[in-house]
Formats: structure tokens, sequence, C-alpha cells
């Protein structure tokens, strides 16, 4: 009977906005400071203190909101969450129940299936509790950080149409990758500045009623997101073939153990008891504003992507290497200009560079090579200032430590050599040292020719231009 | 001692210096505190040093502030940097907050001299200043009789004369109450008008601070200190806030004031409270004022909606107050939640307690849009029964209390407590503002009369508190039995 059962998985992903500071004071928001040290009366919720709607906040969620198709609501208002946890200062959380900043939307994924969004909402973040000494269960003590307390998070709810633990993982890559492109977060989940809940069930394959769901938590990668997601499908699947009943609860993914766990039922659940803040009057947004912020997004990944594609003729798949991130998405399109051949541009970032950039650890943001010097390097090839296989040398260096292709073209003598004298001497040298190879071209084996070109090209330290190169051996061997 | 507008001019005239009048008032203070205990913590250093600056800048010719020199009393729920700071509460017994509010920065800027904090109900919830959870104050005109809440402190030393200005809040009567029963100045400023930073919250969208002086003058001198917009507090409203003192009048010609009638049936209860207030609108009335009938149809669910309201706010508001920042901690033998259980119980009175659990329930799913949505629906029709009334009116007269200073321990049913609000909390819901002035005796104790204008309309109301008050001078025909 499992065979016939259909996956339904929903996705509340909270990802943290880099603002300068924090949602509701001025605190800096940074990511790996001493513990406690950017904190103040208003975000440790002393008494006494309100809280400040940070624009900027406001501002970045609105772009991702545009970025993704939602509605952005006009007028919007912040509730309190009031439960007990003692990483959160006021024992209630700033956040947005019933009028959220933006309502609709989609994420489309590279399969081009579209999955629809129910809400993005602004709040703050929680402070972080320690256990000193390890584990929860053993440690002795609880301390608690509260440099994440209050920094600005926006959580992205998913209507429950994502089907498989791939769409799931797709769903967070298309994510990330426009959260990067538009610059409102660094989206880093093993930082936390991106989480991840899953709400999932499992129902007879063509039905449209939801089957009971279980939440998942403690998700702390997309590799993590993906298993959990496996294990929990898995496990409902076998509660129907023995006939369990699936209970309706919040489960924990335990990544050592590669299993889900459960954490409380829905018995258990709180009462969140919301309400409007009154410390803070409705926001409301105008037209002017939601326009301008509107009109500074960047082209986003999915636009770029089939651009290049139309507009350089590079392949899909280089465009969508190419696009992922915002920084080589500019980069290949400077180097395109600068070479004026978009698809050897895209040859040299999909291929030698990228070779180069994994030799040195080193990625296209870190490397010193500018998108000039890589376009006059495809230049000079082009214009046969140097041959292809020196031009792979000069790509090593300008990624490992920068520099002017020219200068070092003529610092390590790699200019091509087209003068025949010159090269007479050196094909006279092979055809004597290869005889064997030499006899066998002569003997029909014509890739036996390759061969020999290639030891031409090696004692030329590879500055030979090959087309004479080939010309010298056609004449001397037949 | 005087007003603190002829301190401050004797000051200005070096008559006396800010010094010499400082110790005064702290020896006035020190006289009556044994009987009043309108203290819960005296800063003798702080206002000696605060009184010095005040002179050096006078000797060298410098400008001072609105308030130069004058002595002036905080209640304890305003966070002042490394004072204890405590709210009338065991939880914050030990809390010195690492910084000041906005009232008391403005005071500072105005070089008003702090002299201390002063007692109050815990939390604010409470009308006789009796819910203090370290002692209770009593009233300077009867030791036996309460001061009124939750502003006790604030308003027993200012009625005591021991100092001529304090600054107290009112969330649905808290300095209006108590100013009644202390014989002196008290006015609710319109929501919004005085920064809330840095205030101890107890119900976010009525809390506002306000002034608890000798006279009207003060108050508004007081007020114009205090009030105008802070970016710290996103309800603080950028209002400009004009000189009050300018406005102040001697006469009501022209001036329309609003009767409510719904009030006039409820005072009626009690004939001396009624002829009490039958006699100041005469007063009003000989100034120069006309009548006009105004109803308020939603006042008679007032109390219900406060006491829905309220205590919800107040619920979220407590919850920080759990041991794990700051404040007293009592260690639970189990887990975190063990710590905040036994932190909570110990250190919250039991009208905190009450109020908190009336607040969480009516918060809950299931019950909040029966209460709480409700309650703001009524509210709503609240502020527009109070612009109906304005249309009509400049401004509206009505009794501040139904009753004059009760004894202590009169009133041990919380209700019967609660209900000691009911002429001050519709105006707090609308969050207008409303002010008590001294409006005469019964049984030989201070009564107030409560006057209130269209919101941010202060002035206007000071005004016509001003001429009733030069022309009755009730506050003057009464001494404090300690002094
Ligand atoms: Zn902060």
């Amino acid at each position: 009977m499992s065979a016939a059962l259909e996956t339904v998985i929903g996705l509340e992903v909270h990802v943290e906005l880099s603002t300068k500071s924090k949602m509701f004071c001025g605190c800096l928001n940074e990511f790996g400071a001493d513990p406690n040290t950017h904190v103040c009366p208003v975000c440790l919720g002393m008494p006494g203190t309100l809280p400040v709607i940070n624009k900027r906040a406001v501002e970045f969620l609105c772009k991702a909101g545009f970025a993704l198709e939602c509605t952005v609501a006009p007028f919007s208002k912040f509730d309190r969450k009031n439960y007990f946890y003692p990483d959160m200062p006021k024992n209630y959380q700033i956040s947005q129940y019933d009028m959220p900043l933006t309502t609709g939307g989609r994420v489309v994924l590279p399969s081009g299936k579209a999955i629809r969004l129910n809400r993005i909402h602004l709040e703050e973040d929680t402070g972080k509790n320690v256990h000193a000494g390890g584990h929860m269960t053993t440690s002795e003590a609880t301390l608690i950080d509260y440099n994440r307390a209050g920094v600005p998070l926006m959580e992205i709810v998913s209507e429950p149409e994502i089907g498989s633990p791939d769409e799931a993982e797709q769903y967070l890559m298309v994510l990330r990758d426009v959260m990067l492109y538009i610059g409102v977060s660094d989206v880093k989940m093993h930082e936390g500045s991106l989480r991840c809940d899953a709400n999932v069930s499992i129902r007879p394959l063509g039905t449209k009623e939801l089957g009971t769901k279980t939440e998942i938590k403690n998700m702390n990668s997309f590799k993590s997101v993906v298993a959990a997601l496996e294990h929990e499908i898995s496990r409902q699947h076998a509660c129907v073939a023995s006939g369990e009943r699936i209970v309706q609860e919040t489960r924990g993914w335990d990544e050592v153990r590669g299993l889900t766990y459960s954490m409380r039922s829905k018995e258990q659940a709180h009462d969140y008891r919301y309400f409007p803040d009154p410390d803070l009057p409705p926001l409301s947004l105008d037209e002017a504003t939601l326009a301008s912020w509107r009109s500074e997004l960047p082209e986003l990944p999915a636009q770029r992507r089939e651009r290049f594609i139309t507009q350089y003729g590079i392949p899909q798949y280089d465009a969508n290497v190419l696009t992922q991130s915002r920084f080589d998405a500019d980069y290949f399109e400077a180097v395109a200009s600068a070479s004026g051949d978009p698809k050897q541009a895209s040859n040299w970032l999909m291929g030698d560079v990228r070779k180069s950039l994994e030799a040195h650890g080193l990625t296209l943001s870190t490397s010193k090579m500018t998108p000039a010097a890589l376009g006059e390097l495809i230049s000079m090839v082009k214009g046969g200032a140097i041959t292809g296989r020196a031009a792979k040398e000069v790509c090593d260096v300008l990624v490992a430590a920068g520099g002017d292709p020219k200068a070092i073209v003529e610092q390590r003598g790699l200019a091509q050599v087209s003068d025949e004298s010159a090269i007479v001497a050196i094909v006279d040298k092979v055809i004597a040292a290869q005889a064997e190879s030499v006899a066998a071209y002569k003997g029909g084996k014509a890739k036996a020719l390759d061969f020999i070109v290639g030891q031409v090209m090696r004692e030329s330290r590879g500055r030979a231009n090959v087309d004479v190169v080939k010309r010298l051996l056609m004449e001397r061997l037949g | 001692m005087e007003t603190g507008h002829e301190i401050r001019e004797a000051i200005a005239r070096r008559d006396r210096s800010a010094e010499e009048v400082t110790r005064a008032a702290l020896d006035a203070i020190g006289r009556v505190e044994p009987s009043l205990r309108a203290y819960i913590t005296l800063l003798p250093e702080r206002a000696l040093a605060k009184a010095r600056e005040v002179d050096a800048k006078i000797a060298k010719g410098e400008p001072v502030g609105k308030l130069a020199g004058v002595p002036t009393a905080v209640k304890d729920l305003f966070c002042l940097k490394d004072a204890l700071t405590t709210c009338g509460s065991k939880i914050l017994a030990n809390f010195k907050p690492p910084f000041s509010s906005t009232v008391v920065e403005r005071l500072d800027s105005a070089d008003a001299v702090i002299v201390g904090k002063t007692n109050m109900d815990e939390f604010a919830m409470g009308s006789s200043c009796e819910n203090s959870a370290f002692f209770p104050t009593r009233n300077p005109y009867d030791l036996e009789g309460v001061p009124g809440g939750s502003s006790g402190g604030s308003a027993s030393t200012v009625g005591a004369r021991s100092v001529p200005l304090a600054v107290g809040t009112d969330t649905g009567g808290s300095i209006r109450e108590p100013a009644s029963f202390c014989n002196i100045v008290g006015v609710k400023p319109t929501y919004g008008r005085v920064s809330r930073y840095g205030m101890i919250a107890f119900a976010s969208s009525l809390d506002q601070a306000g002034p608890m002086t000798a006279d009207v003058r003060d108050a508004a001198d007081l007020l114009g200190a205090i009030a105008g917009f802070d970016p710290m507090d996103s309800t603080s409203v950028d209002v400009p806030v004009p000189d009050y003192g300018v406005g102040l009048r001697d006469d009501l010609k022209g001036v329309r004031i609003g009767i409510v009638r719904d009030f006039e049936d409820s005072i009626a209860v009690d004939p001396k409270m009624a002829k009490l207030y039958k006699d100041a609108y005469e007063d009003l009335r000989k100034l120069g004022a006309t009548f006009v009938d105004v109803t308020l149809p939603h006042a008679k669910y007032g109390l219900a909606t406060y006491y829905l309201i309220a205590p919800a706010e107040c619920s979220s508001n407590l919850a920080r107050y759990d041991g794990t920042r700051y404040g007293v901690r009592v260690d639970g033998d189990a887990d975190v939640y063990a710590m905040f259980d036994k932190t909570r119980t110990a250190g919250f009175g039991d009208e905190v307690k009450r109020r908190i659990v009336l607040g969480t329930y009516a918060l809950c799913s299931g019950y909040y849009d029966a209460y709480y949505v409700r309650a703001q629906k009524v509210r709503t029709l609240m502020k527009h029964d109070f612009d109906t009334a304005f249309a009509a009116c400049d401004v509206i007269a009505c009794p501040a209390v139904s009753c004059p200073p009760f004894e202590l321990g009169a009133k041990s049913d919380p209700v019967a407590m609660y209900l000691m609000d009911y002429f001050t909390i519709p105006m707090s819901l609308a969050g207008i503002p409303a002010m008590s002035v001294p409006g005469g005796f019964v049984d030989g104790l201070p009564v107030g009369l409560q006057i209130c204008a269209p919101a941010f309309e202060e002035a206007r109301m000071l005004a016509v508190a001003h001429a009733y008050e030069q022309a009755t001078r009730h506050a003057a025909k009464l001494q404090p039995v300690v002094s």
C-alpha cells in the first residue's frame, strides 16, 4: 500500500537579515563576537525599555518580498508571542501574527515548478543557550549569550507544496541565491543565519486532504534537511504500513544517530497568547517608499540565467553555475566585456579558472585576479600573442597572485614563437629523438602525429605556434 | 515650603542657594518620613551634588534649566542610573538600572534636584499604596488614612509640603486619585505626551507620566520640562510642547464646560460628595464659564474594559521578571522553569499575581476575541464618546474620586479598590489629558475636582484649573497634620 502514498512538505525558513544594527535597538548585528558584547538595556529586556523599529530591516524584508513576487502590505503590525524561555530576554518575542509584511509569492525551482509562499514576516531573534562543558544533559550550567537576541529575522513560510526532500533542497538553494543576490542576508546555515523547520505528512496519491503532519526541527545544513526529511518520510511510511497512527508532534533531527525523535506532542503545544504589541504603533509604508525599494532590486538569478543563455549564447549548465552568486555573475559579465568573447569567458571560468581556484583553495571573490586581467589574457590567446597552453600557466599565476598578464608573459618568456627558423631546430630534434613514433606514423598510425606535435610543444615550453609546428612536421614526414 | 516657582525665582534672584533649598527639603523630608514613609530611597548625595552644580552655574552667570534648584521626587518606577529602582516590588528589591529614564534625564537637564524615589503600589497596581511590597505610605492629612495610589509616595511628600514637585504615573487614575487624597495638583497628560522610556511598564497602552505638584503653575512648569517627543519611545508623539505657564488664566469667560450626566447619577450616591462637586461647578460658573450637559454612554463599561486591557498587557510586560538577568532570583531545585516559578512566586505580591492571571486568561486563544478584542472595541467607542462631548464643550469638569481618603485596610476586597478609579479610567482608556485640582473637603479631608480636555490640549485644561485654583485656594485651607 505504501507505493500509493505521496509526500507533502512545507518549510518555515528563518533568515537573519544582515542589517548593521539589531531589530529594535542600536546594538551591532554581528556574528562571532565575544558573548554578551553586543547587548544594551533594550535587547536585554531591562525594565522600562522600549523597542524602536529598524527601518532597514523592514526595507530588507520588503525587498525579499518583491524578489519572491509577494504582495507587500502597506499596513502591518507587530505582535507579542508570549512564552517563557531563558534565551528570550522579555519572555515574549516581538513578531507578526495576523498582519505580516508580505503575503503570497512563490519560489520557482530549477525544474520550473513553483512553490507558493504563504507569508513572510519580520521578528526578532532570540539569544543562544550555551551548555557549559558539553551537552545539555551532562553540563553543570547553562550560560546565555544575548548577542543574537534582537537580531532581525524574517520567517518565510511556504505552502505545503514541496513534494520530496530533493525539492526541499532546491527550494532552499533558490531562496539562498535570491537572498544573496539582493544582499539582505549572508544565509549561512552553519552560522545559523538560515534556519529551517519542516512540516511533513504523507497521503494517498491523488487525494487533496492533508495527512497528519509532524514538524521537524534542528536541521543545520542542506544535507541534514534532506537526510531528516528522508528519514521522517520513511518513518511515516512504516507507521502506515504497520497500521500505526501518525501523531501530530514536533520531532527533532538527531544528526549523529540519523533519526528524528519526539520533542513534544500537540497536547503540549504552547498557547502563545498573541496580541498587538502596545509599544509599537502599526507600521505603514507609503507607495513611494515601496516603489523605490522595488526599483532598487537587482536582476534576480533566474532572470539573469535566461539572459545569459540568450544574450551570450552560453549553455544552460554554464549559465546555472555562473549565476549562482551575484559576484560570479558580475565577474563573468565583466570578463565577457573585457575580452569581447562571452563564450571564451564562460569556457575559461568554467574550466581552467575553476581548476586553479580549487587548487589554491580560493573563490572568485577571494582571488586577486581581476576580470580585466582575465579578459586581457583571453584576448592575448585570440590574437596569437600566447598559446592556449601558455595561457593556462598565466591563468594559474593570476588566480594565485593577481597581476598583469602581459607582464607575466614577458617575465616568464611565454610569448608565442611563430618564427619558422626557431621552430625548425626543435622539430628536427624531436624527429630524431622519436624514431619509433615517426615510424608508426609513416606506417599509417595517424594518431602518432599528435604525440609528436605534443613533444615539440613540450620542447618549446608551450610557446611554439602549433600551426607552424604541424606544417613543418607534415613537410618533413610526408 | 513654598511652591516650586517661588523657590526657582528665589534661587534665580540669589536670595537663597539651591544647596540651602535642598538641605531644607531633605530636613523637611527627614522630619516627617518616620510617620509618612513616602520614600523607598532617598538620594541626599545626588541631590546636594546637583544643587551645588546649579549654584555654580548661577555664580558664573551661566543659563540654568527651567526647574533650577527645585527639589523634586520621582516615583520608584523611573529608572535612575545606578540608583535602586524597585517599582515597589520585592522582585526588583536589588535592581540598579544601568541607564536613566527619559523623564529623569529631562529633569536633570532642567536642573531639577531629584531628592529621592517615592513609594508606590507594586508595579503601579493599586489605589492606596498599600500594595507596596515594602511598607504602606500614610496620608499627610490623616495618618490613619491612605495617600491613594499607585503614586502614593509622590502625593504624600508633596501633600506634606516637603517638596513642591513630584513625578508620578497614571494608568487608570494613579496620579489623579492620590492627588485628590493629598490636597495637591495631579496631571495625567495625553497618552504619548511624555516619553515612557525607562518608566517600568504596567500597561503599556495606558501608562503615562505626569506632574504631582503644590499648585497648577508648578504642574505647568514640570509638564513643560518632561513632555515632548522621544525617539526611544515609538508611542511618544511629535507634537510641539507649548509653554504651559504662559496660557494660565484667572477667569473662565467664554469657556464652555461639559458636565457628565452619567457621572452625576453615580456621585449622587454620596450626598456630601455630590454637594462638594455642585459647589465646585458653582465656583466655575462664578468665574464666567458656561455649562453644557454631555454624556459618556460607554463610561459605565470603563472598569470592565480597563480590567481586561491593563492585566492583559501586564501579564506580558511582567513576564521578563524571571530571575535570569536582573532582580531577585530564587534558585529552583530542578530546571530553569523551577527557578522561574520560585522567583516569581516569591517576588510578586498578591495583587500583581491576580492581574497576571487575569490577563493571561484574557489573552488565551478561545477567550481572546471575547475579552481582549471586545475590550479594545469598547475603548474605541469611549474615544468617540469624548470626541462627541468635546464637540460641544472646551473642557469637562467631573468628580476625580467617589470618596475622601479612606483608612488603611478599609478596602480589603479587590473590586472595592478597583472601583476607586471609576471616574478616572474613561479618560485613560481614551488617552486624553485629565487632572485633579484641590476641590474642597469632605469630613475634613481633601477631595479633588477633575478637569479633562481633548488630546494634546493640556494648556487649555491647565488654564481652567488655574483660574479655579486661584479663585478657591482650597489647598491652603488645610494644613498637613505632620510638618
Ligand atoms: Zn541592544
